[in-house]
């Protein structure tokens, strides 16, 4: 921890990375290949200039090491943080967020039963450092693979150094009945960086993942850039949840990437409250006939914040049929972006799309983009797309302050009714702290 | 003892056009008043004005309720002492369930977080007698409402809020004979129960069923007749001509 010496990404140092996991060569190859097309790669061209300024991937290389993350001291923890933890009733939250946990983690017990559980019924719910090490022929078959580094420049960067993540296999046939949550293999909340997450469904399994937490999470690391692959099997579902809420120093940039193999069903839900700039656009491959593919997001952006957020769906097989639904809060100066495409390859018959993104601008300063697009190779699609762009209204405000509620009050209503297609996706106890979260949002303690 | 509501002299405008030319009007005695005039004499107006809307500006005159002068209070405050607007055009606010909003309605006036079973039996005994279905509840507030469902959901408020002074603006527009006469009964409840009410209206046909003991007629930005209750049966039978400012 104490060699806080920036370190150059070169080969050497993911030689070093790769040994010190005792990793098979396979692994190390994998990443050897990923580092000359990170080099062989440039920042995208849309990412705001006070944002690429800030990258600077050689002072990364050191968080890499760090197995445990920075050590946090409270006194570093941002005010805003702090009441928001406050707010959301966390009790003795100094003490639980420096010992790495989070309001969200369940007892030792509850943990030990679900794995009992799933131990049962076959499904591997484990780390991927361990599924590399136990699981060799299942990750290999996936691992960069979904996520080829040469996608783009943070893929590369992910599969050169990734550390930490999730490896979570689930065996034909079977339905696992209660959410996993990411808490539950890494009991700290999630300061890996450059997280990797591998999920494989086989024929006709089923599964809801939850990653991250709506509690404000600090981290002095700057860049994160986590990637995760899933496969969906023939048949199978995924549901995938991110709920994240990073400090606004963050630039957290993910690749996220699906497989649906044939009559599958993928279902993402991304929420984003956090971070100074999100890069985020889940993206399904639909290469299996009668495929289908839902994202949800909601990014909600406040002063300093960038979120350039949406969805990609590849329509590779006939008979497939995808929905991109986002939502977007502005305020104080906040901005988003929404940023969709689908595309629907030649052969690829009789298709459906639909893509929709609804903003809330709530004041003046802030400022809501949509960049959608379409690409369609094959006749006989189906494909659609519309945007709705609404101001906070001085009558909506008006009508609920004549009930006694005070502007702020209103105004929480107001964007609590525009997001309650989403939070009505989430399991109960997340859509209670989303709302809380939400109230504290529009109360400013998080401003 | 001080009127419920006293307006004097009170001039407001909108995007520099001037709508209410002086008015003055005293609630002092009787639990149902009017204000009747034609389309465009700034009933509406005056409606909102008196809930302190934000599209109005007042350049002039006094409101004061309870003795207090409210005039520059922001809606908020003039709802919390009492004052409820029965809206004309109630918005629409999708996505906020009106189960969720009557239960905050009732948590702010009560101080209470009643019981959800204990919440739903008392609204829908309301709901059964303001003959709206049970499955209001569950939806967007006043999303796709039709016109009777949004003037019975006012009143449900109304109902629910039971404040000292309830600005009712044209809640008879767009319904029919039943619904007319079911938010007739529901407005007649509140009275019962303490509420004043100041009914702002262009036909008489609702004042059949709330009797009121003042009418005021409101012509071209002022009050140009206040009487008791047979002024309404004279403009019901002559119109407006004979009160002058013929347009």
């Amino acid at each position: 921890m104490s060699a806080s010496v920036p370190v150059k990404i070169n080969e050497n140092l993911i030689r070093e990375v790769s040994e010190s996991k005792s990793e098979p060569e396979w692994m190390l190859d994998i990443r050897l290949k990923a580092l000359k097309a990170f080099r062989a790669s440039s920042l995208p061209d849309f990412m705001p200039v006070k944002f690429r300024e800030r990258i600077r991937f050689d002072e990364l290389a050191y968080y890499v090491r760090a197995t445990d993350g920075p050590v946090q001291d409270w006194e570093d923890v941002p005010e805003y943080i702090r009441k928001t933890l406050e707010g959301l009733g966390i009790q003795e939250a100094e003490q639980k967020y420096l010992a790495g946990l989070t309001v969200q983690v369940e007892s030792e017990s509850v943990y030990q039963s679900f794995q009992e559980q799933l131990q049962k019924q076959g499904v591997i719910f484990t780390d991927l450092d361990t599924g590399v090490r136990e699981y060799p022929s299942i990750v290999r078959r996936y691992f960069s693979k979904i996520t080829p580094p040469e996608s783009n420049i943070f893929a590369a960067l992910n599969t050169a150094l990734w550390s930490g993540g999730v490896f979570l296999y689930v065996p034909a046939g079977v339905e696992v009945k209660f959410p996993l949550q990411s808490y539950f293999r890494i009991n700290r909340p999630n300061l890996g960086q450059l997280e990797h997450t591998v999920i494989v469904l086989e024929e006709g399994a089923s599964v809801h993942y939850i990653e991250g937490c709506s509690a404000p999470i600090y981290s002095k690391v700057d860049l994160h850039a986590g990637a995760v692959e899933a496969f969906v099997g023939p048949g199978a579902t995924l549901k995938f949840t991110t709920i994240q809420n990073w400090s606004h120093n963050v630039l957290n940039i993910g690749n996220k990437r699906a497989v649906a193999m044939d009559d599958s069903f993928v279902d993402w839900v991304d929420a984003n409250m956090g971070a100074g700039l999100n890069m985020k656009y889940p993206t399904v491959v639909l290469s299996g006939p009668g495929a289908r593919a839902q994202t949800l997001s909601l990014s909600m952006a406040s002063e300093g914040q960038l979120h350039d957020t949406g969805a990609r769906m590849i329509h590779l097989a006939p008979h497939t049929s995808s929905t991109i639904t986002s939502k977007s809060v502005v305020k104080q100066g906040g901005a988003s972006v929404f940023r969709g495409k689908v595309k629907v390859e030649i052969g690829a018959d009789h298709v459906r799309a639909r893509s929709k993104c609804d903003s809330l601008i709530l004041d003046d300063e802030a400022r809501s983009d949509t960049v959608p697009s379409l690409q369609v190779l094959q006749d006989n699609a189906d494909v659609g797309h519309e945007a709705t762009v609404s101001k906070l209204g001085q009558d909506q405000l008006f009508y609920l302050m004549s009930r006694g509620l005070t502007e702020e009050e209103a105004t929480f209503t107001v964007v609590n009714g525009f997001v309650a297609d989403f939070i009505k996706t989430l399991p109960m106890e997340y859509a209670l702290e989303m709302n809380r979260l939400i109230e504290l949002e529009m109360k400013g303690a998080q401003g | 003892m001080k009127p419920l509501l006293e307006i004097k002299d009170l001039h407001a405008q909108v995007e520099g056009q001037e709508i209410l030319k002086g008015i003055n009007l005293a609630m002092d005695d009787g639990q149902v008043h009017a204000v009747m005039g034609r389309n465009g004499s700034g009933k509406s107006t005056l409606a909102n004005v008196l809930m302190g809307s934000p599209f109005y500006e007042v350049t002039q005159g006094q409101v004061l309720f309870k003795g207090r002068d409210i005039t520059n209070e922001d809606t908020t405050t003039r709802a919390r002492m009492g004052m409820f607007l029965g809206f004309q055009y109630p918005v629409e606010l999708a996505g906020v369930r009106v189960y969720e909003f009557l239960k905050t309605l009732h948590r702010n006036k009560t101080g209470e977080d009643i019981k959800p079973a204990e919440f739903r039996a008392y609204l829908s005994d309301i709901m059964s007698t303001l003959d709206m279905e049970p499955d209001v509840l569950g939806r967007g507030l006043n999303e796709g409402f039709s016109g009777g469902e949004k003037k019975k959901l006012e009143v449900l408020q109304l109902l629910l809020l039971q404040p000292e002074l309830a600005i009712l603006d044209e809640t008879d527009s767009g319904l029919d004979v039943d619904a007319l006469r079911t938010v007739s009964w529901g407005i007649r409840k509140a009275v019962e129960r303490g509420s004043k009410v100041l009914i702002i209206t262009h036909y008489t046909r609702i004042l059949d069923y709330l009797s009121p003991d003042r009418v005021h007629v409101l012509l071209n930005g002022r009050i140009v007749a206040s009487d008791g209750p047979d002024l309404a049966q004279k403009i019901d039978d002559q119109g407006y001509e004979w009160l002058g400012g013929a347009q």
